[in-house]
């Protein structure tokens, strides 16, 4: 766990609500959480900012810091980028029209759907898949968390990556490119802000992958707005600026991504456990005849991202209805799938390869990492193998590898503390028999 | 004074595609720990992963070593079991003597042994008929 770096995380601790209970260790993807001192502490050069630790902590003392609306007051001109998530928070029967109208009441100049740049990226990913000399499985670059997942814990399926920027990144670019062009703005007058139903995303922002600095000012949680917008969006009031086809809404969806590329022999799979179960059988060599998969941290998909506020099973089902209602309706409004894309649009120019992260080394010198294997050997061995979690470290192996690293020791076990401590108290009841000998005297006279 | 090393050593039995993979991704985990290239920990479990699957496919029972070096890792997989016949028809890309069931799970398309000379900087074969087959592979960091 070397290389700590101080860098941002949209996920954070309230320490006051945290009790320090070990769920979160628990549910960690890549064991970046510890608790020391009662309280929950990530260490960050392993964090992805999946948010598994928001989920499924049961005090809320994990959270995912996004902006806020008041933070639109810095710019002249607010641009909203609509995650296609957000339509899944709504009913089927509320158009998505009605959706960005509401966003326009909530404060925002403009709005511009993600789900444009979800279908140039579509385009972009089916012309790459035909050229040669790809690695296969090519692996979506969608999601923030299985991108970061792959820099720190697989860093050997990086060339596995698509070469694209998210489709967010795509749409930001574009919109802020437009209000320039037609309303004469300057680019530090624009303020574009992604509507996000994941602390990912929110990362994203200020750690770019793949582009030197993202076109997105900020990110705001659906769930943050979602109380107010609820109260402003109906169905009589509708914005009728131009609007993403079913395609690009569709990537929601596990599933969308692929069926908008329109590539067959492919994978889809969501829950970060599986993507993490799927990558370690790419890492080994497998899969290498399916030619795309789609990977995506949340259970559900992008609508069951931590920051959303309905249940991702029914806004799944709500999503595929509003999918199959604009597959029918969208063309009669003249609203068609992309079918071209410019370089320009991809925004390749801006383009810088994803770096590995590695964040399991346990030491820069490897004499010095094979001496702390070593240890970690020999401690795993005199522990009780339960998992518990109570010393604060995920499981057994992960205390051990603390021990080694000096950052814990053998007594932070419960159980070997318990026998230590009987240990002790037999060695006192004996010591107790032992009378001193003027005591002994005393006896004696009796 | 001897070279400093960690030596990982599994057994493994024929016909147990339970824990198939087990002794590769925890030999992996290893050389991850290490601090190893990405690029040579990816080469390394995958000439892991197709030895280990060849024992648990073809033989009775063998062991996987693996002894990791500042700048080597040495790779043993050493099986009691039928033998290679032909050693050097093994070797050719897409030949196989796996028997349908298994190629129905998706394996022994008869690219292991040809995807472990690639991977590797030394490979070295020896195998007896009816006796065993022994592999060592070695890879520089």
């Amino acid at each position: 766990m070397e290389g700590i770096e101080e860098r941002f995380h949209s996920v954070q601790l309230t320490p006051e609500l945290c009790q320090g209970c070990v769920n979160c260790t628990k549910h960690c993807p890549t064991e970046a959480i510890r608790i020391r001192g009662g309280k929950a502490c990530i260490t960050s050069s392993r964090c992805i900012d999946c948010g598994e630790c928001i989920r499924h902590c049961p005090g809320h003392a994990k959270t995912a810091v996004t902006d806020e609306l008041s933070d639109l007051k810095k710019y002249k001109h607010n641009i909203a980028l609509p995650a296609p998530a957000l339509y899944g928070q709504f009913n089927a029967d509320i158009p998505v029209r009605a959706i960005l109208a509401g966003l326009l009441k909530l404060g925002f100049d403009e709005v511009f759907e993600v789900a444009h740049g979800a279908e140039i990226i579509s385009l972009a990913i089916r012309d790459y898949l035909k050229r040669s000399g790809v690695v296969r499985p090519a692996i979506s670059s969608a999601c923030p968390a299985v991108v970061r997942l792959i820099q720190v814990k697989f860093p050997e399926l990086i060339e596995n990556i698509v070469p694209f920027d998210a489709p967010v990144e795509v749409a930001a670019r574009l919109a802020r490119v437009e209000a320039q062009r037609l309303l004469g703005l300057k680019a530090e007058d624009i303020g574009v802000w992604f509507i996000t139903p994941c602390p990912a995303k929110m990362t994203a922002v200020y750690q770019p992958l793949g582009t030197e600095k993202s076109s997105i000012s900020g990110a705001i949680a659906i769930n943050k707005i979602y109380h107010d917008l609820f109260k402003l969006v109906t169905a009589e009031v509708q914005d009728a600026r131009r609007q993403a086809s079913w395609v690009g809404v569709g990537w929601a969806v596990p599933g969308g991504e692929t069926t908008a590329i329109g590539v067959d022999n492919i994978l889809i799979v969501h829950d970060i456990n599986h993507v993490t179960n799927v990558l370690e059988q790419v890492a080994l060599g497998k899969l290498k005849d399916v030619d795309y998969i789609e990977l995506l941290a949340c259970a559900g998909g992008c609508i069951g991202g931590a920051l959303t506020v309905e249940n991702h099973f029914v806004a799944e089902h709500r999503m595929k209805r509003r999918i199959e209602k604009k597959k029918i309706q969208d063309p009669k409004r003249g609203i068609l799938p992309r079918t071209e894309y410019t370089d320009f649009e991809l925004g390749l120019t801006g383009r810088r390869a994803i770096e590995p992260k590695p964040a399991m080394r346990l030491d820069a010198d490897i004499s010095k990492a094979m001496s702390k294997i070593e240890i970690m050997d020999a401690t795993l061995k005199s522990l009780p193998g339960l998992d518990c979690g109570s010393c604060g470290s995920p499981n057994c192996k992960a205390l051990a590898e603390d021990i080694a690293q000096g950052r814990a020791s053998l007594t932070d076990c419960v159980f070997l503390l318990r026998n230590k401590v009987r240990d002790l108290a037999y060695e006192m009841v004996n010591l107790a028999a032992k009378l001193p000998p003027p005591l002994d005297k005393e006896k004696k006279e009796e | 004074m001897p070279e400093q090393g960690i030596e990982l050593e599994f057994v493994l039995e024929a016909a147990d595609f339970d824990s198939a993979g087990e002794a590769s991704s925890k030999i992996k985990r290893t050389l991850q720990q290490l601090g190893v290239r990405p690029d040579v920990i990816r080469r390394i479990a995958i000439s892991a992963y197709e030895a280990e699957m060849n024992v648990i496919i073809h033989a009775c029972r063998g062991v996987i070593r693996a002894e990791i070096y500042s700048d080597r890792t040495e790779l043993v997989v050493d099986d009691e079991g039928p033998g290679i016949s032909d050693v050097k028809l093994a070797m050719q890309a897409g030949y196989s003597t796996a028997p349908d069931h298994i190629r129905e799970m998706g394996f022994g398309a008869g690219m292991g042994l040809p995807n472990m000379v690639r991977c590797t900087d030394k490979f070295d074969i020896k195998s007896e008929k009816n006796v065993g087959t022994k592999l060592s592979m070695i890879i520089y960091h």
